[in-house]
């Protein structure tokens, strides 16, 4: 039987939860022998082949594109686990959303105190993702399973969820392994 | 007359003085109650109702709820759980809480509340509300992004100090913590060594140069959730 398939992706975040998946040490070894992963930063593909078991993700929407990622994994994954507090509660990203986007950009390219831009360009290449008016939790977008918060989440935290939900069985998490920060 | 009365919580039979409030009966017997609001050495008000329980069968703040003969209380109940973990959920959309950078983080009770409910998520959507920081004290700062109007830097200032440097003003979502000076805390007659600056739950009203001095798995409720002491000292 195929080993069930696993996708992630960092969305509005620092790629801290990968650093942190990645942290699990030699359980890697065993990890792969559990499953094989499908998009991912991790093996660098870039669009899903098929239905995964699991998608992991990292941060929270602050752009469009961010949205069409989720929106895809929520498509293609089974379960979907919104990792970290940036996933779950915006994050550092979501302190933005108490300031208008505009004062945002106007900060950022124009008046900041280090600021060189002689022509005064705001950034609006065709290329660039459209910033959203403010960055949206995870399950504010579409439905999210499983929650897991932290800043990172600890190795463990994310071993034990793994494991729990590849066996089929519930995400039961003692009291050290949810933690906020 | 006899001084001491019988009750129970939770099925478990307890003694306690007339002139207790449940809460203060039951962590005396060892059976935790959860709670925010609450202080020791703080008069009771019953603002933030973690600790409501059934008494008699009629939900009521267990910190200014006096005890009775023969009161029947219920507190670790399905209902009442999911009662807690609803204000829990309410006060950290209700507010901006970003525990991964704040001082208070494995100290503050309300995240320390979360955990021991076992939250992994609030349910209800975030507000992100605009609110503003005070630092022009040079020994305390509030930041109100934090506050969960519990109330006791309000009551230390006024009824241990004497003072009554803080208040609250505006109503519903508009409320919050107003300080009697205009032009800010540090204005007022509050010192860093006043009781007020030392009882907030959360990372609202904290001393400055005090952050991050313990190291992450030293701090409060890293291994033990909140309410351990007070069970472990029931058990003895």
């Amino acid at each position: 039987m195929a080993k069930p398939k696993v996708a992630t992706a960092s969305l509005a975040g620092c790629f801290g939860c990968h650093m942190s998946l990645l942290d699990i040490d030699d359980r890697i070894l065993k990890l792969i022998d559990l499953v094989d992963f499908d998009k991912s930063p991790v093996d660098d593909i870039k669009e899903f082949t098929g239905p995964c078991r699991i998608g992991i993700i990292e941060g929270g929407c602050c752009n469009e594109e961010n949205v069409r990622v989720l929106r895809d994994f929520r498509k293609h994954c089974d379960i979907l686990i919104a990792c970290g507090d940036c996933a779950t509660m915006g994050g550092i990203p979501a302190m933005r959303n108490t300031i208008p986007l505009k004062e945002c950009l106007d900060e950022a390219y124009l008046n900041g105190p280090t600021v060189y831009n002689p022509q005064k360009i705001l950034p609006n290449d065709k290329e660039l993702p459209l910033l959203l008016n403010r960055v949206y939790p995870c399950q504010e977008v579409v439905k999210i399973d499983y929650f897991l918060p932290g800043c990172p989440p600890s190795a463990d935290t994310l071993w034990q969820a793994l494991v729990a939900l590849l066996g089929d069985k519930p995400v039961e998490l003692p009291y050290e392994l949810i933690k906020y920060d | 007359m006899s001084t001491t009365i019988k009750m129970t919580i939770d099925g478990k039979e307890i003694q306690a003085h007339p002139d207790q409030t449940i809460l203060q009966a039951a962590d005396a017997a060892g059976v935790y109650i959860p709670r925010l609001c609450n202080m020791k050495e703080l008069i009771p008000h019953g603002s933030c109702r973690v600790c409501t329980v059934r008494c008699n069968g009629r939900p009521q703040a267990a910190c200014i709820q006096p005890v009775a003969d023969g009161m029947v209380v219920e507190s670790n109940t399905p209902e009442l759980t999911e009662h807690r973990r609803a204000i829990i959920d309410m006060l950290f959309v209700e507010g901006n809480h970003y525990c991964m950078f704040c001082e208070k983080s494995g100290n503050c009770e309300l995240q320390a509340m979360a955990y021991r409910l076992g939250i992994a998520t609030p349910r209800y959507p975030y507000q992100f509300p605009h609110r503003q920081v005070d630092a022009t004290h040079p020994d305390v700062l509030i930041d109100r992004n934090r506050c969960i109007l519990c109330g006791r830097c309000v009551s230390a200032s006024r009824d241990v100090d004497g003072k009554s440097v803080f208040e609250f003003v505006g109503r519903n979502s508009h409320k919050r913590v107003a300080v009697n000076a205009e032009s800010g805390l540090g204005a007022t007659a509050l010192t860093g060594a006043d009781r007020a600056a030392g009882v907030c739950p959360v990372g609202s009203i904290i001393r400055k140069r005090t952050a991050y001095a313990q190291p992450i798995g030293q701090r409060k409720y890293d291994h033990q959730p909140i309410g351990s002491d007070i069970e472990a000292a029931g058990q003895k």
